[in-house]
């Protein structure tokens, strides 16, 4: 699971290239003749807001190894905060990112001090429990003023700014991949210095870590403040894309999607994290087309549950990709590269 | 000008005949000469997932009407996505079924939060977002949103005939309220609690004396009814989902309380309220109808109930006989069929709108006799009529006269 990457100098050709060809995607826009490209761009943005989302929870359980099941309540965090800067603030849409993020980074703190007496599956319980009161306490009476209550909070969508010529999808996919990509580079730099290094050690060994003389319970709580930001951040984007805020957006299945994007794209692995983005978004989906295409084609009487074909494909892929998808290609790749030296034996 | 010979009247008799599947039709996108494309939302998945079944209602009701010949020759077909009950998901899937699959318009989408979330972006591509599969009060607002519209009667207007019956039939009401903590629980308390304060002169200016909330998520809501018992309230207005419904008429008969109860529609099922409570728990509880009662015998010979039931056996075998939804989605769908025969080959989404608020008096298969449904471009609200009813035996029956909003 030592990520090499980890120790090159700087950012690989490849993952330029990645990001080039992101920043591409929505100038076919200008040349396309399809109707629905608006809808495209809308889900770019999902992806992106899971992989900004993934990637915080990656900093924390992939690198740090502490289990998470409540980065639903940091990502409503943030969608709240910055729901509740523009809707009473006035403020625009840009300025609540920040806020956001320092709002999601205080509060994974405070709860990263308690986190340090729990470890494993004790963190995860009690992790969960932060999802499962979230959305109960944003339900709130008494800051139902703020919250909007049961209802949420309705917001503007933020027109984008006319000299670019682009729809507002358009601009909301590249407002969401700025924040990726600065967001990504600054875990890229994280954990390729000295703290990364401390991060991953407690991680792999935290005793020994702790002989080394690193500061554990420092590291630990600035890693699960820093997580919850990333996720915080995410959660602002959601509402600004979404224009809409409410507490059933935000239960525990969030938590889980996020975990699952985590797993299948790859523990401990920054690509890893755009593909558990893109798959949370693109597989929940197909499942449903899956199982209306099995029903139409069998001519079946029932209904195929579209979440049991979830649960298939994720077995399936568990099965064949163990350490995800990014590690999937990782290992086909290493295949690949010896295999002149296997082929000379 | 041409001569008319009677070769030229003929064809131009021939052409008209064909016309309806040929020519004539006006479409926006989702709607040709062969097929209508709708959209739909629905918790198939989720905590809400019990209310998927007026989905599966609708999409059985539509494949009788497409087995049967379709609508002026069109068949419907609907695509109907779990949303899993979260707006973001109901954002994307609209998005999806606007932009991507074209269809016509949104029948239907189930949840208040759901529906809120994508109100405005249905308004601003001018898609309607027609007979929303919601009970609140926000649906009915043409005003500001000419694209959207409700169906069922509103809870807050419930709510108001609740406490009207309350002011005239009980000396000194003492009230205690239990509700969920949503806006369904919002919606059915607010017009209520303003009403109640407003009779203050008839019967006292306190006369909530208890007001419980509990949470969807909780396991049972005994220590709310232990509270409202204690607070001795002698009418019990009960705002809560099936479940829930369930635990407070078992929990307060147990504990001996017994105030005269009000419980709401939403909970209203016998099926899945009041049998689980225990029948005789629950005698002389008064609810608001607009549906039939399923499990009423009294029904039986009614020609609209032996459609439905003989719809039921062949199209939605797979369903509980039992559960009320499957009537409701019935009558929901016979009326967006309506809508569409009115707007013949004009289906253009504004057509479809300027229909669906063009109803007068139009008599729905399921709902309680005497109810019609009218709307117009400044009335939203196609349901509006109730009727009290209380809970006799095992099945409810009908007191007083239909009750309308106007009126309440």
């Amino acid at each position: 699971m030592t990520a090499n990457w980890a120790n090159k100098r700087g950012v690989g050709a490849g993952a330029l290239l990645a990001w080039a060809g992101l920043a591409l995607l929505p100038l076919i826009g200008f040349i396309t003749e399809n109707t629905s490209f608006d809808y495209y761009m809308y889900m770019g943005q999902s992806m992106l807001i899971y992989a900004i989302a993934v990637l915080g929870l990656n900093l924390l359980i992939g690198f740090n190894g502490q289990i998470s099941l409540g980065h639903s309540a940091f990502f409503a965090l943030g969608a709240y905060t910055t729901a509740i800067l523009m809707n009473f603030g006035g403020w625009p849409y840009w300025a609540t990112l920040p806020v956001a993020a320092v709002v999601c980074f205080l509060a994974g703190l405070a709860f990263g001090f308690p986190a340090l007496k729990l470890e494993g599956h004790y963190l995860a319980l009690a992790t969960f429990t932060l999802a499962i009161a979230m959305p109960q306490l944003l339900k709130y009476k008494a800051i139902a003023g703020w919250t909007g209550g049961v209802g949420g909070v309705l917001l503007d969508k933020p027109d984008p700014p006319e000299w670019t010529g682009l729809s507002a999808d358009q601009f909301l996919y590249y407002l969401c991949l700025f924040c990726a990509m600065v967001l990504f580079w600054l875990v890229f730099n994280l954990l390729r210095g000295r703290s990364g290094r401390a991060i991953m050690a407690i991680r792999d060994h935290t005793m020994a870590a702790s002989t080394m003389g690193i500061d554990i319970a420092r590291y630990k709580t600035v890693a699960f403040g820093i997580s919850a930001g990333i996720t915080g951040i995410a959660g602002a984007l959601s509402a600004i894309t979404v224009a809409y805020v409410a507490p059933d957006s935000f239960t525990l299945q969030l938590s889980i999607s996020f975990l699952v994007g985590l797993v299948v794209g790859g523990i401990a692995s920054l690509p890893g994290c755009l593909i558990g983005g893109a798959f949370i978004v693109l597989v929940q989906n197909s499942a449903q087309s899956i199982s209306d295409w099995m029903k139409g084609t069998f001519a079946l009487r029932y209904d195929v549950p579209a979440w049991a074909i979830y649960g298939v494909l994720l077995l399936a892929l568990m099965y064949v990709l163990p350490d995800g998808i990014a590690g999937g290609c990782a290992r086909i790749r290493a295949w690949w590269t010896t295999r002149g030296r296997r082929e000379a034996q | 000008m041409k001569k008319l010979t009677r070769r030229r009247v003929l064809t131009g008799a021939a052409t008209m005949l064909a016309a309806p599947a040929i020519a004539a039709g006006k479409y926006s996108p989702g709607a040709s000469d062969t097929e209508i494309k709708i959209g739909q939302t629905m918790p198939y998945s989720g905590n809400a997932s019990a209310y998927g079944q007026n989905g599966r209602a609708h999409a059985a009701y539509f494949k009788m009407i497409n087995e049967t010949g379709g609508i002026n020759g069109r068949k419907i077909n609907l695509i109907s996505l779990d949303d899993g009950y979260s707006p973001p998901k109901t954002v994307e899937l609209a998005r999806q079924l606007v932009e991507r699959d074209q269809v016509l318009f949104l029948y239907a989408p189930l949840g208040t939060q759901c529906n809120t979330a994508i109100q405005k972006y249905m308004n601003q591509k001018k898609v309607p977002q027609l007979f929303v599969s919601t009970g609140a009060s926000k649906w009915g607002d043409p005003a500001h949103f000419p694209w959207t519209m409700g169906w069922q009667p509103d809870y807050r207007t419930e709510g108001e005939i609740y406490a009207k019956h309350i002011k005239q039939t009980i000396k000194n009401p003492k009230i205690a309220i239990l509700r969920q903590n949503d806006d369904m629980g919002n919606d059915y308390v607010s017009g209520f609690r303003e009403l109640i304060s407003s009779f203050k002169d008839t019967i006292g200016a306190d006369a909530i004396v208890a007001d419980a909330t509990y949470e969807v998520t909780d396991p049972t809501v005994d220590s709310q009814i232990l509270q409202l018992k204690n607070s001795g309230a002698n009418v019990f207005y009960n705002v809560t989902t099936p479940k829930f419904a369930a635990q407070a008429i078992k929990k307060s008969a147990e504990i001996g309380w017994k105030p005269v109860q009000y419980i709401v529609n939403v909970s209203a099922s016998i099926g899945a309220a009041i049998k689980p409570g225990g029948f005789e728990n629950a005698q002389g509880i008064i609810t608001a109808q607009y549906i039939k009662d399923i499990t009423d015998p009294s029904w039986a010979t009614s020609p609209d109930f032996m459609e439905w039931k003989a719809w039921m056996e062949k199209y939605n075998s797979s369903a509980n006989p039992m559960e009320s939804a499957n009537a409701t989605g019935y009558a929901s769908a016979f009326t967006v069929t309506q809508v569409l025969r009115q707007c013949g080959d004009d289906l253009t989404r504004e057509n479809v709108m300027r229909q669906a608020a063009n109803l007068h008096d139009l008599e729905v298969p399921m709902l309680l006799p005497g109810i019609r449904l009218n709307t117009s471009p400044t009335d939203f609200y196609p349901i509006k009529s109730v009727r009290l009813s209380h809970l006799e035996g095992e099945h409810w029956k009908l007191f007083g006269d239909l009750i309308s909003r106007d009126a309440a």
